[in-house]
């Protein structure tokens, strides 16, 4: 059926590109931008493991086509890190407080955290726990996965980690 | 230099490596938070095309017709397989781990919906799924079976036409077209006996409900072949990479050479990967006819209602004991609803697993279980959702009947347990069913639990709750779910464990390299558990090289030594033994390099965390980077130079973890929500290698018992239709839902395992389930409730209200 | 899943979409949030040819306040809601239902017009709309129209809308300050429709219930306004004899699906229960 000229911008980079009506936005960063970190977990909109940033918004990229996603600007997991390439508060709170096993929905998961933080910096453990619940992860259990965000809270706040030293 | 310094520079030294005990920060998350992870989805390859299932919307029926003209006229669209194309490669059955044949492609008749009645490959998966719409199938419903209880039913309808009068079949003879298997273990006549004589006596059916393990990444495979070379490789979500490569080679004819199995990066397994299922087949068949990649992966409802459910068991669980709460027998008999096909993942000789580990913890004199495998009208599977075989369902029927039998006595549930564990003094300790535990600590375990949480104190503040609820003060129940468990884990010696004829051994290849820097290599799969990471930590301590300087390598059949895989717990009992056993031999190799090096005699060295040094001379020493370099040039006389080995360790012994459970609930009776209040576990897995991911693993093993008691399921209509299996209704708690767990421990090394450790990814799953199912049904015990089947959810919790007249 | 192939529209002006909508008939479905319909059509039982993305349509986004009422654009989301500040002054209630809506990345993007509109029985905002007695504007290639949230829903998926008909914003005569208010949801887990839910919007006067409504999610094949339990609580004390009856009241018009959420007669049941709860989460809240 219609084909439609996208342009946007993904990681910082513009991106233009001709699109099938129903390419799901998902499939459009895996398969044609070859950004595979965005995963695919339950096909209905109910896990997160697709989850991008999208004009400021979490958004669930197996419910929404490339072309919604035409003049939108996207972050995905490849473009989180910092520009030297070190990880961000987020990535190193994951890592460093065990708040991934399987890692397959580690980059919805961290994606989701980073635009959590961005809107409430100094979330208690009940609003974190709300705020990731788009977000299934089958192996931690979500505790440490809890860890991960304060630990990035508290050093994006540059607050002292008594924890993470350990 | 002083005593202290000298220690002090020994301790620094150890922790440089990371070894055994650290709390090492896992090597994996450099790439998996970079979303840099090598899942099989990610994988793209020149011209590769996709695969997509026609399925059964019938759970029985007769296939009258396939026209896949109008699906194969679509552009894209390059081919529509059907049993009548693999037939005469003899492909449209394929052989299950479990002696039993399932249908590749249905030939005449569907078993269960959404069964595989056509693979379409095309182009592109959109294009392969609106193929999949055009190809026509024309069905004759038949009467079906959703009740395992009706399967031998004399006028039950017959599933398995294939197989009708093979009435011989792998596990034995069958009594009926729909049977599978009797399995029995123990002395029925002296457990027959015991109860005849049992002051006490409990009987209870107990039924561990079907559900599935569902990782959040589903089944894939992309199949390539290359026909100029006669080499196929398949990359696929395997947690047992060299078996499915031997099977693709029996099934296939191709040689075993010729196939290189490859899995990468697994997002989740949970025993969901174990098995071969008709895609990777389909895939593989597909790539041979076209000579393209072919793709498939499973969607989510694909996932949930087709490949490997898990449980299904339904066991009528019997205690005997003394007047004052002494056990004296055990009987247990299983009806175990395996589905259209038996494909439970289990080693041959054990259709039903380990279910015989259903005496638990206890020590019972006298025990017989026998088992009763039955065909229905629903998917395959019948796997080990993390799990060892069915020690899920064996500690679940023990555990719930200890509760039941200790309410007919009036007795405290912990009491009841601390009278009948164990003792120390018996192990190593032959159970009544035929296993030897290998160690325990039971009593210390169960009475730090206790401790822990404050046990009398909860059993007071419960019985104010129940007596305010009684004056109509609250409409809120208490429930205390305690469980001890003893799992099974590790399959296993080769004496009693094989997989079609394969030893259950597993495997590993270190090689130290000029520069001190290793890799190794084994036989296992990681799918989160964080084997780059905790393997390297072995090997650290035994070789005492920095676990940095150290790469783990699984999941390439090419490079990998054959190994039976990862599930059942078993990679740190078999392939992190064999790492261990593997290391020590190349110590023993450095040894006589460094007595060569410092020109002494190997007795005159002693090893001291990273170096050989000479007795009473701490610094005539070599460190193993100096010996790992002289391994290269500078060896004794007639030495072979290089510093490997490779050992494939065939356990002794299963290894037997265990612990104490204690589960606090509120139960708002006019709802039927239950909600934890708070959850200690307290696991003793032998030695420690990784805390940090050990307390990983029990987090979320816990997150998923607590998901499977409170309420995940997989549900059939009475024709057969699956029921929820999409992650709107499956349960998977959120973070929300999830509660926070206590994790404490206890340590009993396993007396046969060489460094001690039995293993720990699938004990708060085991220990879990029962718990919390005690917990719920002790907060309905003071209202004479009866047994209240898992799972949990609010509905049927509130039936329970219902039937007692709770609510007004 | 994928779904089925369709025409991507985007118009700029509600009347552009309005025409848009009526020439391409039954085969053409609005597109807001997507949450609905996208999961519908990659399970492939909607498949809809051409879908008018509303989201370049000018003038449907945002609340405003136009004398007593307050007005919502229909392309609003449940995200927008939640953290506006004249609505969580003036209807808190909103607020609360909207974070029970789904998840934070749903409701990003779910809009409350689509909620309303879709007619989906499992959605949370239309038995708040009753509650409300809230209206909505509805523009179409003929014209303007307003219908009350009462006579909108007529069965599941099945509303006063036709074709070419656009739901463009919400109006909501905002309840008397000091209202209390409680969006009582029972559910199996977080993104989950409700078992059963209740809202209730009351006034206290010297201790009494002056004026109270109550509406009913995801019991029946539409929302409900629960009319009788409404008049059973206006005018009472709140106390448990009228609870019980109010909550009868209530149960007796429901008429549930025995579905995964659990039998038929748990369900009315549930409603009854929160409805009670609603009640009085309500009344602590309402200042007297």
């Amino acid at each position: 059926m219609s084909n439609h000229h996208i342009a946007l911008a993904v990681n910082g980079k513009p991106v233009e590109a001709d699109v099938e009506s129903r390419l799901l936005l998902v499939h459009f960063l895996r398969e044609q931008l070859n950004l595979t970190g965005t995963h695919i977990g339950c096909d209905t909109g109910h896990c997160g493991a697709c989850t991008v940033d999208m004009n400021d918004m979490s958004i669930k990229s197996c419910m929404c086509f490339a072309v919604q996603a035409d003049g939108a600007q996207i972050t995905t997991i490849e473009g989180i890190a910092h520009a030297d390439g070190t990880l961000s508060a987020v990535q190193e709170g994951f890592r460093l407080m065990h708040g991934l096993q399987c890692g397959y929905c580690t980059p919805g998961m961290i994606l989701r955290a980073a635009r959590l933080l961005m809107e409430n910096p100094d979330p208690t453990e009940e609003e974190i726990r709300q705020g990731v619940s788009g977000n299934l992860c089958r192996c931690t259990g979500y505790m440490n996965i809890v860890k991960a965000i304060q630990y990035a809270a508290a050093k994006l706040h540059e607050t002292p980690l008594v924890e993470a030293a350990q | 230099m002083s005593v202290q310094t000298v220690e002090s520079e020994r301790a620094a030294r150890a922790e440089k490596l990371e070894g055994l005990g650290c709390k090492r920060k896992r090597v994996e998350d450099i790439r998996f938070t970079q979303g840099r992870g090598n899942y099989v989805d990610d994988l793209k390859l020149p011209a590769m095309v996709f695969g997509d299932f026609v399925r059964s919307p019938h759970a029985h029926a007769r296939i009258l017709r396939i026209d896949a003209s109008r699906a194969k006229a679509l552009p894209g669209v390059l081919a529509v397989l059907t049993a009548a194309d693999l037939k005469p490669l003899g492909l449209h059955y394929m052989p299950t781990l479990a002696g039993d044949v399932q249908a590749v492609l249905a030939e005449d008749k569907v078993l269960f919906q959404n069964q595989e009645v056509a693979f379409v490959i095309a182009e592109d998966r959109y294009v392969a799924a609106d193929a999949a719409e055009l190809v026509e199938v024309d069905y004759e419903p038949l009467a079906c079976i959703v009740d395992p209880f009706k399967s031998l039913d004399p006028d039950a309808p017959v599933l398995r036409e294939d197989i009708k009068d093979k009435m011989e079949a792998a596990h034995g003879p069958r009594k009926h077209p729909n049977h599978i298997f009797e399995w029995s273990v123990g002395d029925k006549q002296a457990t027959d006996e015991a109860f005849e004589k049992a002051e006490v006596t409990i009987k209870e059916l107990i039924v561990d409900h079907r559900t599935h393990p569902a990782p959040l990444e589903t089944c894939q495979c992309v199949a390539s072949m290359d026909k100029i070379k006669g080499e196929l490789t398949l990359w696929g979500t395997f947690q047992a990479p060299h078996v499915i490569r031997t099977v693709v080679s029996l099934i296939s004819g191709l040689p075993e050479h010729k196939i290189h199995v490859i899995a990468p990066d697994i997002g989740g397994g949970f025993g969901n990967k174990v098995g071969a299922y008709s895609g990777y087949v389909c895939s593989v068949v597909g790539s041979i006819v076209l000579g393209r990649p072919v793709k498939w992966v499973e969607d989510r409802m694909e996932n949930l209602s087709t490949t490997s459910f898990a449980r299904d068991y339904h066991m009528t669980t019997e205690l005997a004991a003394t007047g004052d709460g002494r056990l004296t027998a055990m009987r247990v008999h299983v009806i175990a609803d395996h589905g259209a096909f038996d494909a439970c993942a289990a080693p041959t000789k054990f259709p039903a697993g380990f279910f015989n580990i259903c005496t638990g913890s206890y020590d019972i004199p006298t025990a017989f279980c026998s088992v009763d495998g039955v065909y229905t009208n629903k998917a395959t599977g019948g796997v080990a959702y993390r799990c060892s075989f069915r020690v899920t369902e064996a500690a679940f029927a023990i555990e719930r009947a200890m509760d039941v039998l200790a309410q007919k006595l009036a007795m405290d549930p912990v009491e009841l347990r601390m009278k009948n564990f164990i003792r120390p003094e018996q192990f190593p300790y032959q159970s009544a069913l035929g296993w030897e535990y290998d160690s325990g600590d039971y009593h210390t375990a169960m009475r730090k639990a206790a401790a822990a949480v404050g046990y009398e104190k909860l059993r007071a503040e419960q019985k104010e709750k129940r007596d305010a609820f009684l004056r109509g003060e609250t409409r809120e129940i208490m429930g205390i779910g305690v469980s001890f468990f003893t799992e099974i884990v590790g399959a296993g010696p080769s004496k009693n464990c094989d997989i079609l004829g394969i030893a259950m051994f597993d495997s590993a290849e270190i090689r130290v390299h000029p520069t001190g820097a290793v890799i190794a290599r084994m036989g296992t799969k990681s799918q989160g558990q964080g084997h780059e990471t905790t393997y390297a930590q072995i090997i650290a301590t035994e070789l005492g090289i920095p676990a940095d300087n150290i790469m783990i390598e699984e999941g390439d059949t090419d490079t990998a030594p054959y190994g039976l895989g990862t599930y059942g717990s078993r990679s740190t009992p078999t392939a992190g033994a064999a790492t261990a056993v593997a290391a020590r031999k190349i110590r023993q190799k450095a040894q006589m390099i460094a007595a060569h090096m410092l020109e002494v005699h190997e007795g005159d060295l002693e090893w001291d965390i990273d170096r050989f040094r000479v007795k009473g001379l701490p610094e005539k020493f070599k460190t193993m980077k100096d010996i790992a370099w002289a391994a290269y040039h500078d060896l004794p006389p007639n030495m072979e130079p290089g510093l490997e080995a490779v050992n494939y360790y065939d356990p002794p012994n299963m290894t037997f973890p265990f612990g104490a459970y204690i589960c606090v609930m509120d139960i708002d009776v006019d709802t039927g929500v239950a909600k934890v209040r708070r959850f200690y576990a307290l696991d003793d897995c032998g030695t420690r290698i990784n805390p940090m991911i050990i307390e990983g693993q029990i987090h979320g093993g816990l997150t998923e018992a607590f998901a499977c008691a409170m309420g995940q399921e997989i549900r059939y209509d009475e024709h057969g239709n699956v029921l929820g299996a999409s992650f709107m209704d499956f349960f998977l708690p959120t973070a929300v839902e999830t509660p926070v767990w206590e994790t404490d421990y206890t340590v009993t090394p396993s007396p046969h395992h060489p460094i001690g450790a039995k293993g720990v990814g699938e004990s708060p799953h085991v220990g879990g389930a029962p718990c919390f199912s005690n917990a719920v049904n002790d907060a309905y015990a003071f209202l004479n409730a009866g047994h209240i089947q898992m799972p949990h959810d609010a509905w049927r919790l509130w039936q329970v209200g219902e039937r007692l007249g709770l609510h007004h | 899943m994928i779904p089925g192939a369709f025409d991507y529209h985007r118009p700029t002006s509600v009347n552009e979409a309005a025409l848009l909508l009526r020439q391409l008939g039954e085969d053409a479905r609005p597109l807001a949030g997507g949450h609905s319909l996208i999961a519908l059509m990659k399970l492939r039982l909607a498949m809809p040819e051409h879908l008018v993305d509303l989201s370049g349509v000018d003038g449907l986004k945002g609340v405003r306040r136009e004398g007593d009422d307050l007005v919502i654009g229909a392309m609003t989301t449940q995200h927008d809601i939640i953290h506006d500040a004249m609505l969580a002054e003036s209807l808190p209630i909103l607020r609360e239902t909207a974070n029970q809506i789904a998840d934070p990345q749903v409701r990003y993007r779910g809009t409350i017009g689509g909620n309303v509109a879709n007619g989906d029985p499992g959605n949370d905002m239309p038995a708040v709309m009753q509650c409300l007695d809230a209206r909505f504007r509805i523009a179409s290639p003929d014209g303007e129209r307003e219908i009350s949230a009462r006579d909108f829903y007529h069965g599941a998926f099945d509303t006063e809308l036709h074709r070419g008909d656009i739901v463009t914003e919400i109006r909501i005569k905002a309840p008397p300050r000091g209202h209390g208010y409680a969006y009582e949801k029972m559910k199996r887990k977080t993104g989950d429709y409700a078992t059963a839910a209740a809202a209730v919007i009351l006034t206290l006067e010297g201790g009494r219930c002056a004026r109270a409504s109550v509406a009913l999610t995801n019991v029946a094949d539409t929302p409900l306004w629960a009319e009788e339990a409404s008049k059973i609580l206006a005018g009472s004390d709140l106390g448990k004899e009228t609870l019980d009856r109010a909550a009868a009241a209530a149960e007796a018009i429901t008429n549930p699906a025995s579905d995964l959420h659990g039998p038929a007669e748990f369900r009315a049941k549930m409603a009854g229960v929160m409805l009670r709860r609603a009640v009085m989460r309500a009344q602590a809240r309402a200042k007297a």
